[in-house]
């Protein structure tokens, strides 16, 4: 029904491993009331799971959090237990890191373009059918996930939950043998990755600009991907173990999901490819800013439905970092470097494919974790992304309720490849007052 | 079947173990692959792919592309339920995109079936094996029933890779 002053929007979404999700929107007297997203998301039981473990566990135990991105919370987990026993990585094996971490942004990414994201933009229900119509698009896409498969198969051990991380490194480092055959599989998909950026580009966007705080990491001289200093467009720098004096964590009554907000703010602010591409877009490899340019991003981007485009520049730039890693690679001495346990607390922070990862550990003398803070980049975006729906609905209240309901999911879909998935699933109740 | 078709068996267990019931699908890969290492089916361990998955279609895609047979193991939930509970699918190239398998998860075997079909990438032959779940909420360790069903769970996903390497006469029905 068109054009009522009076109505309500609830979308209840499907379980989900990755990550569970609900939207409501309220609308009276032409204007919007309430907007809503609940999440329910996994980290605080892992929290609680992991106290009592030993030092060595997070890493895989946190790589379940998510099948999406376990790499990411693998790398946040060892960088805050190897601060916490004052150990660092010497170049080769934060080299091989940041490769490992490299093939889950190309499969993360590929993922949420092809299979999630550009169905929206081609009027298409999904990728089924998408792949009707255009099979070699999303054959295009599969190709990139293989090729990032590959290399977390040869880097992490296996593609879905990597076996081979552990504290201090690798069990097993790769040796250079190992990574030359897939110098020639990422040749090719960087070729496949400047095609999708054209590809996306070509895409008709709606008209929005968000202007939330953005935060992200810094890495100067590279694009940040798995490790970096925190910054803001706001003007805030500061390290990962300030990281919970800047970003305060509030509980609201409709979600499991902790909200988080900056300290001293009275605006929400936003992690991910937007913030990362806005705050170091200087620091792109050179296709990847090639192909920015040709897809006519400037130096900053946001809005939130061009996402796919930076998600697209970011597979260049993962692609293009690889390779330079895989030519550059020397065989570390030893695949680890031994981290003592020591009473301590330690800190680590990573861009997951959707935004900043923390982790915080407080180890006791004898390497048993004591407490665990984990902050995923879901919780810390609700609510920008709720603001954005807000403004987002207001702009089109002339929308019948089922096409409103698809451009919200939509526009969900800009954020968060878990949520994206729980919202292929929603069903839409219309209150009518 | 050829010595070449032998190592396009691939088993694929879907699943989390710390969603309880979810864990299912690794619980019956961890028990295959300690058979095919040291039980009377050693030889095989060199011919079946055994594939954790998260239950992402893409990955799925890519671990039965080129199989003559892909099983898979999987956690439902059903309404009523009845935990542990055992359900066989059997999904011809010729007759997936009408296939309606179910699953645990928000986006998974149904899309992986479907997107396959689309792109023609079936295996010859794909069964599911699915268990019904009790819980699927955090923690780990399965239900009593679900872990109860594990055993027989793991015999008959070898009775199907058996079958399909010409160990025995006859594909389970």
């Amino acid at each position: 029904m068109t054009h009522r002053s009076d109505r309500t929007l609830a979308a209840a979404g499907l379980a989900r491993v990755e990550g569970e999700g609900a939207m409501y929107v309220r609308v009276g007297d032409g204007r919007v009331e309430e907007v809503r997203l609940d999440i329910y998301e996994p980290p605080r039981f892992f929290e609680a799971f992991l106290a009592g473990r030993s030092y060595t566990e997070p890493p895989d135990i946190t790589a379940r959090i998510c099948g999406i991105c376990p790499v990411a919370y693998q790398t946040s987990a060892c960088q805050a237990i190897e601060e916490a026993c004052g150990v660092s990585l010497p170049g080769p094996l934060a080299d091989l890191r940041r490769l490992l971490y490299c093939g889950e942004w190309i499969s993360s990414h590929a993922l949420h373009v092809y299979m999630l994201h550009a169905p929206d933009f081609l009027g298409y229900p999904g990728a089924i059918e998408l792949a009707r119509d255009h099979r070699e698009i999303v054959e295009r896409g599969l190709s990139l996930r293989r090729a990032a498969n590959a290399l977390m198969e040869v880097v992490g051990g296996r593609s879905v939950h990597p076996v081979n991380v552990r504290i201090g490194g690798f069990y097993r480092a790769p040796s250079a043998a190992d990574l030359a055959p897939l110098a020639g599989q990422l040749r090719q998909a960087l070729d496949l990755a400047v095609d999708t950026v054209r590809w996306v580009a070509g895409f008709d966007f709606p008209d929005f600009t968000c202007d939330h705080e953005l935060l992200a990491l810094r890495q100067p001289g590279r694009y940040p991907i798995e490790r970096g200093t925190l910054v803001s467009s706001g003007g805030l720098a500061f390290p990962a173990a300030e990281f919970e004096q800047h970003v305060i964590e509030e509980q609201v009554p409709h979600s499991t999901a902790l909200h988080a907000r900056l300290a001293g703010r009275d605006r929400s602010y936003l992690t991910g490819p937007l913030a990362r591409y806005t705050l170091n877009s200087q620091w792109l490899p050179s296709a990847a800013a090639a192909a920015a340019r040709e897809a006519g991003l400037g130096p900053g981007c946001r809005n939130p439905f061009q996402s796919i485009v930076v998600r697209a520049v970011e597979i260049v730039c993962a692609v293009e970092e690889a390779l330079r890693l895989i030519d550059g690679y020397q065989e570390p001495a030893s695949s680890f470097v031994a981290a003592v346990p020591r009473a301590a607390t330690g800190h680590g922070v990573s861009e997951a494919p959707r935004g900043v990862l923390y982790h915080r550990y407080e180890l006791d003398q004898d390497g048993i974790v004591r407490s665990a803070r984990i902050v995923p980049p879901t919780s810390q975006n609700q609510a920008a992304i709720a603001g954005d729906l807000r403004g987002f609905v207001q702009d089109r209240l002339d929308l019948d309720d089922e096409p409103l309901t698809r451009a919200c999911e939509q526009a969900i879909r800009n954020y968060d490849p878990c949520i994206s998935c729980a919202t292929h699933f929603l069903t839409v109740h219309v209150d009518r007052a | 079947m050829t010595a070449a078709d032998r190592s396009r068996v691939v088993v694929i267990g879907v699943g989390n173990e710390f969603r309880r019931d979810d864990g299912i699908g690794p619980e019956v890969l961890m028990r295959l692959r300690e058979h095919l290492a040291t039980g009377p089916d050693a030889a095989a361990e060199t011919t079946v792919r055994l594939v954790c998955s998260d239950g992402e279609p893409a990955s799925m895609i890519e671990a039965w592309t080129g199989a003559s047979l892909a099983v898979v193991v999987d956690a439902v939930v059903a309404d009523p339920p009845s935990p542990g509970r055992l359900h066989r699918f059997a999904i011809g190239r010729d007759d997936a995109s009408g296939a309606q398998a179910v699953s645990s998860h928000g986006l998974g075997l149904r899309d992986a079936i479907g997107l396959a079909a689309a792109l023609g990438r079936m295996p010859e032959h794909l069964v599911v094996h699915a268990v019904e779940a009790g819980d699927v909420g955090h923690g780990v360790g399965l239900t009593p029933p679900v872990l109860a069903a594990a055993a027989t769970l793991t015999g008959a996903v070898l009775r199907e890779v058996r079958a399909a390497l010409g160990q025995s006469r006859e594909r389970p029905r």
